[in-house]
């Protein structure tokens, strides 16, 4: 098992140096001077060519590459021309925001998808299973922004408990400097009030980054189930006589488990990705608000740290699906020691 | 049982029948594909079927600004007083131009890569696969927004962003077919019979991945609109005035909740597409009995 993890972890990081070197590329290859792009057509030629010497640009290709190859092997993703600060603070502070509404969603998918997968499983070809396979189709078919902006409608409309944008009201006084999750720091400083606008505020726009997984981890989930009900080793334990209960949710879960948690796994990885739209929509102040900001002024030091950190987010992601994965079925472990 | 169906049961079909049975006895895929060629008739004949096709364009007409839906106009009038129906059809247009535009480059290079990826193995393999690996692990909304700012947003550009992403999907899955295609005889047959490399990928190779690739395209489409849309929502796609419906979305949104149709209507619209082609996407899938 360690030396699995020591694999895949090595795998990790050619994937994140290949990411690193291929954003830088294409940022540079890109037709247009960053320099002019960043200070409009109104700045002058002096102006551009001073710029370009702060950035760096006037060097060689390969000598700009290593410089910045090494300053993010020091977490140094240069300055941002936006807000003109470090564009790692700036990603740092952005960043428990968009965790925060995404491990959120997360949860909701799991609660909410793997029951309704064996219910539908276990229900068959009945009206509870059309019912919920109809639901997750919606679920699947829905656009995040078409989702996010009804939800906003009918909230606006009709129940005003769930505020429409923003991560906290303004007039509650609190300082997230522990973790800078609001839900975390508010249990450990003891402030309920925090904790509970905090869940208001999350909720529609976790239900909108949700809906898209929900469908999906239910589907998987019911075929995984009807798949391994038709097993031998779920007959043998059942003429064994162990209790159903135990055969549906020790056994057959265990086995069924691996597909949704794979679809999950990929799922988390897109979260950040589509948080982009409903961040947006929301006002959320996360990293993919920060990213269409500086994506709008075409400040590229931040948009190549934007997409970066979502691309590690992405491969961690993935990775932590593998592990648990390996934990679950030893052949998963095996299969990729010999592949790679 | 009476005699007749006895001899009924008997018949032997053919795999395309079987297969057109199958299909036409999928309720969801028949809707599937009737939504998929409204959609496409929509888009053909755009300016035929609108009734209003001056809306398409940067038309203004404040007398009727901000109308609510009506026998006159089905889907209410914009902030400028365009005909919302008539622009969701020219957006239908935009949308398919743009699948069209996206899958016509991406499927052919992704499926040449796969397949010569698993019939070359070796370093070929290693280099394309890896590649492939890279540039799935990148967040592909991120990077397309990221591609298109840097490009300058409009609609030939969101298209190459789109593109530069979408091929890695037929590059794995085709890769995976062809290791497992690898392993049949009729390929070994074609080596020793000494076909060329030419040969064995394209007519050996390539007609066994024909239905995974029809299918995979029919899925596909309905998330390259749903792509397409995100990026103009955010500003970062179509330009106005073409009318496409993820701007129209974002447009309308200003005018939420009291003039809710500017939004919702286009924003339906998307949804319509995209379950067809889902739903389309699904049925194709049972009836050629293919796994992605």
């Amino acid at each position: 098992m360690l030396l699995y993890l020591i694999r895949r972890g090595a795998s990790l990081f050619i994937v994140l140096f290949g990411l690193a070197i291929l954003i830088f590329v294409i940022a540079r290859i890109v037709p247009g001077d960053p320099a002019r792009i960043a200070l409009g057509p109104l700045a002058t030629a002096e102006q551009v060519t001073d710029l370009r010497a702060e950035m760096g640009l006037d060097e060689p290709f390969f000598i700009q590459l290593g410089t910045y190859l090494s300053g993010l092997a020091q977490g140094d993703l240069g300055k941002s021309l936006l807000t003109s600060r470090p564009v790692m603070d700036d990603i740092l502070g952005a960043l428990p925001a968009t965790f925060e509404l995404v491990v959120f969603t997360l949860v909701i998918q799991i609660v909410i998808s793997i029951p309704l997968g064996i219910l539908a499983a276990v229900y068959r070809n009945t009206w509870v299973d059309n019912v919920i396979r109809v639901v997750s189709l919606v679920g699947i078919v829905t656009p995040g922004f078409v989702l996010a902006i009804l939800l906003q409608l009918s909230a606006a409309m009709y129940f005003g408990f769930f505020p429409i944008t923003g991560r906290i009201d303004p007039s509650i006084m609190f300082d997230a400097d522990i973790t800078g999750l609001l839900l975390v720091d508010g249990l450990i400083k003891g402030r309920p009030d925090v904790v509970g606008d905090a869940l208001r505020h999350l909720f529609l726009p976790a239900i909108a980054l949700a809906a898209g997984g929900i469908g999906q981890v239910v589907r998987i989930t019911r075929s995984a189930m009807i798949e391994v009900a038709s097993r031998d080793f779920i007959e043998a334990s059942r003429a064994y006589g162990i209790p159903e209960r135990v055969v549906r949710f020790r056994y057959m879960l265990r086995v069924a488990a691996v597909a949704p948690l794979t679809i999950l796994g990929l799922e988390f990885a897109s979260l950040i990705g589509n948080a982009f739209i409903v961040e947006f929509v929301f006002s959320w102040p996360g990293i993919a608000s920060y990213g269409v900001r500086t994506i709008l002024q075409k400040d590229l030091n931040a948009v190549i740290g934007v997409v970066l950190v979502s691309g590690v987010f992405f491969v961690v992601a993935n990775l932590t699906i593998d592990i648990i994965l390996g934990l679950l079925d030893p052949r998963h472990r095996l299969r990729e020691g010999k592949s790679k | 049982m009476s005699a007749p169906e006895m001899i009924d049961a008997q018949r032997v079909l053919t795999s395309r029948q079987m297969a057109i049975y199958r299909f036409t006895r999928n309720p969801a895929a028949l809707v599937g594909a009737v939504i998929v060629v409204s959609v496409v008739i929509a888009a053909i004949f755009a300016p035929l079927l609108a009734p209003s096709p001056e809306s398409a364009g940067s038309f203004v007409d404040f007398r009727n600004r901000h109308a609510a839906p009506s026998w006159e106009h089905w889907m209410g009038t914009d902030n400028v007083g365009r005909d919302v129906f008539s622009r969701v059809l020219y957006g239908f247009r935009v949308s398919l131009g743009l699948v069209v535009g996206v899958l016509g480059v991406a499927v052919p290079f992704g499926v040449i890569l796969g397949l010569v990826a698993g019939y070359f193995g070796g370093w070929t393999e290693t280099i394309i696969m890896r590649f492939t690996d890279i540039m799935l692990a990148l967040p592909p909304l991120a990077m397309a927004l990221a591609i298109t700012a840097v490009l300058s947003p409009n609609l030939v550009n969101a298209m190459i962003a789109i593109t530069l992403l979408w091929w890695t999907w037929h590059t794995r899955l085709i890769y995976r077919i062809v290791k497992a295609q690898m392993n049949e005889d009729y390929v070994e047959a074609a080596q020793v019979a000494g076909a060329s490399h030419f040969h064995i990928l394209f007519r050996e190779l390539l007609p066994n991945c024909i239905s995974a690739i029809a299918v995979k395209i029919s899925l596909d489409a309905g998330f390259v609109i749903l792509f397409g849309a995100s990026l103009s929502f955010l500003g970062l796609g179509i330009q106005p005035p073409t009318p496409d419906l993820g701007t129209m979305v974002a447009t309308g949104a200003e005018y939420m909740p009291e003039m809710w149709w500017q939004a919702v209507m286009p924003g339906l619209a998307i949804l319509y597409a995209i379950l067809g082609f889902n739903l389309l996407g699904d049925g194709l899938r049972d009836m050629l009995d293919v796994e992605l």
